[in-house]
């Protein structure tokens, strides 16, 4: 649902590191998103065609970077992967896990002339 | 929506009127911005090293790590740069500006979130009622159309601004900031913000609140929270509502209990019946709690408290 709301924040991005850095196409803009992230990456992948149209960002490709979760696991105290915000440790099936990564959508890079 | 500042051309109304750009779009850098806004928005503008390009004193600029990792005369090149920024930065810069702002003014800002129907709007009003003697309160409502939900708060007496969203389906810092504008809240106030009534959207977008209030009727079902994992992770607070009803349902609570502290295993839950009054006592005194610790360290409200 909110993917359109995210593509216009990447568009805004990519358009103020423009000038920044001193850029007037994109071709290639690589993302890192996290399964916990709630972004859905086919929902993502059709809202950036949408709204990188007339933009300098139009003819980009869309690369995404699938990153992994990862939990502390009080019990066990040590760092366990996890798919799910509710999976139990996958060692000791406790639910006392703080998340520490997936959640990520973040900009990591972009190919640009 | 504008590409500069993320204002929804259009789209976006509060109280009716489109969302003014008021604030100079000029982001040529360098220079001051010209928002005028009471809260400071910080721009994370995110300087990469030119390690991977260098500028030759003839005035050449030398891009040697094309995707080959050569450089061709005459050609030009592919450039990569670093960014390694947070999409959503500056949504976030905007909600730090409003989280200084009521910082400063000691606001205990909640942002209360749900599906459409689970009672919000009658909790609210319930609270207003029974708050509204204490500490001063005021209320920004976010519904996709319509005032209706503002006009049910300002029935109460305490001031509300409705914002549209439009096809927007959360409300985001921008938008909160904006509404801080107009409805500009006393000091010490509690300020209740209800999102768009949605579980999904709005966990990604922080407005700059003390807490998210997560709001699930009864009627929803004890499964809700697995299927929502990252609103009721995102929330500081849960609240069953609709408690009256649990004769009349298969609702089990032990089990919604549990769910929702798998996904978030420290978090506060409530059980609570605007209709009847059932657990308000409890709800206030969370406010009450949560007003406390945002005022802490404020010295111009510590006097009067």
């Amino acid at each position: 649902m909110h993917e359109m709301a995210i593509c216009e924040s990447i568009r805004s991005a990519l358009e103020e590191q423009a000038q920044v850095q001193d850029f007037s196409t994109v071709d290639v803009v690589r993302l890192e998103i996290g399964p916990l992230s709630g972004v859905e990456i086919e929902a993502l992948k059709f809202g950036f065609d949408v709204v990188m149209r007339g933009s300098l960002a139009e003819k980009a490709r869309l690369e995404i970077i699938e990153t992994e979760a990862k939990a502390w696991c009080m019990m066990c105290a040590e760092t366990v992967p996890i798919a799910q915000r509710f999976d139990p440790c996958p060692k000791c099936n406790s639910h006392q896990l703080q998340v520490t990564a997936g959640d990520e959508m973040r900009i990591k890079e972009l190919e640009v002339n | 929506m504008c590409s500069v500042c993320g204002c929804s051309d259009g789209e976006t109304r509060i109280e009716g009127k489109a969302v003014s750009h008021s604030h100079d779009h000029k982001h040529e850098h360098g220079h001051e911005h010209g928002h005028d806004h009471h809260h400071g928005h910080g721009h994370d503008h995110h300087h990469h090293d030119h390690g991977d390009h260098h500028h030759h004193d003839d005035g050449t600029h030398h891009y040697g790590q094309g995707e080959a990792g050569v450089a061709v005369a005459g050609m030009s090149q592919n450039r990569l740069v670093q960014i390694e920024m947070d999409i959503l930065a500056k949504n976030n810069a905007y909600a730090n500006g409003n989280r200084a702002h009521f910082e400063d003014h000691g606001i205990l800002a909640l942002n209360l979130v749900s599906s459409p129907g689970s009672g919000k709007t009658t909790l609210l009003c319930k609270t207003i009622e029974m708050l509204k003697d204490r500490f001063p309160i005021a209320v920004i409502e976010g519904d996709q159309q319509t005032a209706a939900d503002a006009d049910r708060i300002r029935a109460t007496g305490a001031p509300a601004i409705q914002i549209n969203t439009g096809k927007g389906c959360h409300l985001d810092g921008h938008m909160v900031g904006h509404a801080l504008e107009d409805l500009a809240p006393q000091d010490g106030s509690v300020l209740f913000i209800e999102n768009v009534g949605n579980l999904v959207c709005p966990a990604a977008f922080d407005l700059g609140e003390y807490a998210k209030v997560a709001v699930l009727s009864v009627t929803e079902g004890e499964d809700k929270p697995l299927k929502y994992p990252d609103m009721f992770a995102a929330a500081g607070l849960v609240i069953f509502n609709k408690t009256d009803l649990l004769p009349h349902l298969d609702f089990d609570m032990d089990a919604a209990l549990a769910n929702a502290r798998k996904i978030n295993p420290g978090v506060k839950i409530l059980k609570v019946s605007a209709r009847t009054g059932e657990g308000m006592a409890a709800w206030l005194a969370w406010i009450e709690a949560a007003r406390a610790m945002q005022i802490a360290g404020n010295e111009k409200l510590a006097e009067k408290a």
